[in-house]
């Protein structure tokens, strides 16, 4: 009998969350447009996503090849020709910095989705499931977080080896404990719901709990986390470029540019400059961002 | 107090094991062949055999492991591939350089966030605070490495006015001591090899502290505008105290508590962001030393870096524990306990 009415109540119930969905995504995206700073920020990473996918599908639309040695232009300073100057090989600094969005971004969502992935799932296990598996998941991710994570990185691509692929995982591990703490504690409070206990009455399976009714509301932190955890693999990546650890050349990697321009610093400044400066506006946009969508899922915040 | 700081020592060693288990997996397991490196590619075959045999590589993996453990609990972190010195005391030699270094920049990004933070909450909305949220904001958002090198263009290049790299003057570099250089010019009342090595902390300093002094002010600005929003800070300035001594005695005590904890974990961060500044200007201290070693695969050194870096962690999460404990009179751990 209650089995039945469940049953014919599922398609209104479900139209109906449906609908509450839909109005909390307008509500967000209603209050996100009215950030100016965040909106600009989104321009500037559709941008940069433009320009990393035009750059990939038909680099010859860059003025420079930004692979070409001419050893006879080293280190030029900004000029029309060459707009950032070019670096210790004559290369053009510009077109490097323009294709070095694709490296940063690839860097930024990979990794961010590696320990966003394995982060949430432990998360989420930890915290509905309890116990023994509770305590071995976090005590494990305490170690982790007992190493600062830029050196953790740093130790994992110095074994690994170079390579973008290798930064990706470096990187995308040594966060997944943040993911894995914030996770667990949105689960353990939501766990304590009454819908949560009338679907376990219901008999959902656990795994229905979890993707249904539980994750759904882990959405908006998990969602924020991301945002600004691009910002921070961004500057890791950038920071294992600078010590030497990121691609392999001649790959145009931002970190990178500026660790080879260390020895010329004040011979050629601007081959440090614009790396850099590249580095800290795409950082800026994603963290002005992650600020925006957390204010517009938590109107209380706004005013802080 | 004494027993929940006991009971949160015990916590620490099971981390602290997990820690030496992940350095090892690191170093050990994941890692390429060290031989090739350290010997040079043309050595022979038997050569690193040999080589790999004295260093006890070619051990079971478990027996390695413990090995490494226990020389560890016994404060023998093994020796370098290169120098042969013992790791403990090629850290230790360095150890003050990067403590006195991370000790500067947090005293800057405390001092300086603090204010920057209350400025902008008691100033809401007006031009300080956005001047204050702007600069929180770059501070966090602009790699440190970077920053070090426009303060070196700025300040070195252009302006000549501080030096760009190293932490002291040679000549005038003080004998035995502490290994603080501030400290030991100070205490030799050498005022012109303090004032030498003054002048070469500033940037650096500045540049390791420019992240967590933008953390600390969002910290300090949020909870701040906290507390002033209480019913008590309300009922202070009803009664008639002035603005000033309200936001003084009243909020900011309270709005530290949170503050501390920021503050305290910022100084383990800054363990990990002195690896970057300290290569930017060659300054000697331990972070230069193991980004050199992983380049050129010194296991043993990276390995007791990474440990003794760790503990350090560990231990000022312990200290700011406690000090919230003590701060917060909310907080009483020894009846928790029962």
């Amino acid at each position: 009998m209650a089995a039945a009415v469940a049953q014919n109540n599922a398609p209104v119930q479900k139209k109906q969350e449906a609908e509450k969905t839909e109005s909390l995504w307008k509500d967000v995206w209603y209050s996100l447009r009215q950030n100016i700073p965040a909106m600009v920020s989104l321009g500037v990473i559709t941008l940069l996503a433009l320009i990393a996918i035009v750059t990939f599908i038909a680099p010859q639309i860059l003025p420079h090849d930004p692979y070409q040695q001419d050893l006879s232009a080293s280190f030029q300073g900004p000029s029309a020709a060459h707009w950032f100057g070019t670096d210790q090989q004559g290369r053009d600094i510009f077109c490097r910095v323009l294709i070095g969005s694709q490296i940063s971004l690839t860097v930024g969502l990979l990794s961010v989705a590696i320990s966003l992935t394995i982060g949430v799932t432990l998360g989420a296990l930890a915290g509905y499931k309890g116990g023994a598996l509770d305590t071995v998941i976090m005590r494990v991710m305490d170690m982790m977080l007992a190493i600062p994570s830029i050196l953790l990185a740093i130790a994992f691509m110095a074994a690994l080896g170079r390579g973008i692929d290798k930064a990706i995982i470096a990187i995308g591990f040594v966060s997944i404990p943040e993911y894995a703490r914030i996770v667990r504690s949105q689960v353990l409070s939501v766990k304590q719901s009454d819908y949560v206990a009338a679907a376990r009455v219901i008999g959902d399976s656990d795994a229905l709990i979890i993707f249904r009714h539980v994750l759904p509301n882990v959405m908006p932190s998990i969602i924020v986390r991301a945002t600004l955890g691009i910002s921070s693999a961004i500057l890791d990546a950038a920071a294992l470029g600078f010590l030497g650890l990121g691609v392999q050349p001649p790959a145009a990697e931002w970190g990178d540019m500026l660790g080879r321009g260390r020895n010329y610093i004040f011979a050629a400044p601007h081959a440090m400059i614009f790396p850099g400066l590249a580095i800290t506006v795409t950082v800026l946009a994603f963290n002005l961002l992650g600020d925006g969508i957390r204010d517009a899922f938590d109107p209380k915040s706004r005013n802080r | 107090m004494l027993k929940y700081i006991v009971k949160r020592m015990l916590q620490a060693i099971p981390v602290l094991l997990g820690v030496s288990v992940i350095v090892f997996l690191i170093m050990r397991v994941f890692s390429a062949d060290p031989a090739p490196v350290v010997l040079g590619q043309h050595a022979t075959p038997e050569a690193m055999q040999a080589w790999r045999d004295a260093q006890g590589l070619n051990d079971p993996i478990i027996a390695q492991y413990f090995d490494f453990l226990f020389g560890a609990i016994r404060g023998d972190l093994g020796e370098s591939y290169y120098t042969h010195a013992p790791v403990l005391q090629e850290l230790m030699a360095r150890f003050p350089a990067t403590v006195e270094l991370a000790l500067v920049a947090i005293v800057i990004a405390a001092v300086v966030g603090v204010a920057l933070g209350v400025l902008s909450a008691t100033h809401k909305n007006t031009a300080i605070d956005g001047i204050a949220t702007v600069l929180a904001l770059v501070g966090v958002s602009m790699p440190i490495f970077w920053l070090g090198v426009l303060l070196i263009i700025l300040f070195a290049g252009v302006l000549h006015v501080l030096p760009s790299s190293g932490r002291i003057d040679p000549l005038l570099q003080p004998v035995g001591g502490t290994g603080f250089y501030l400290l030991d010019t100070l205490l030799s009342g050498d005022f012109e090899a303090f004032g030498d090595a003054l002048s070469h902390i500033i940037l650096p300093a500045l540049a390791l502290s420019m992240y967590s002094m933008a953390v600390i002010t969002r910290m300090t600005r949020s909870s701040m505008l906290e507390t002033l929003n209480e019913d008590y800070v309300r009922t202070a300035r009803a009664k008639g105290l002035k603005l000033g001594r309200v936001h003084r005695h009243h909020a900011l005590r309270c709005a530290m508590l949170p503050v501390t904890t920021v503050i305290g974990l910022q100084l383990g961060s800054l363990l990990g962001g002195a690896m970057l500044t300290e290569t930017v200007f060659a300054w000697p201290g331990i972070g230069k030393y193991v980004v050199d070693c992983i380049l050129k695969s010194d296991f043993p050194v990276v390995q007791g870096a990474v440990l003794l870096i760790g503990v350090i962690f560990i231990v000022i999460n312990l200290i700011v524990d406690v000090v919230y404990a003590y701060l917060d009179p909310r907080i009483t751990y020894a009846k928790e306990e029962g």
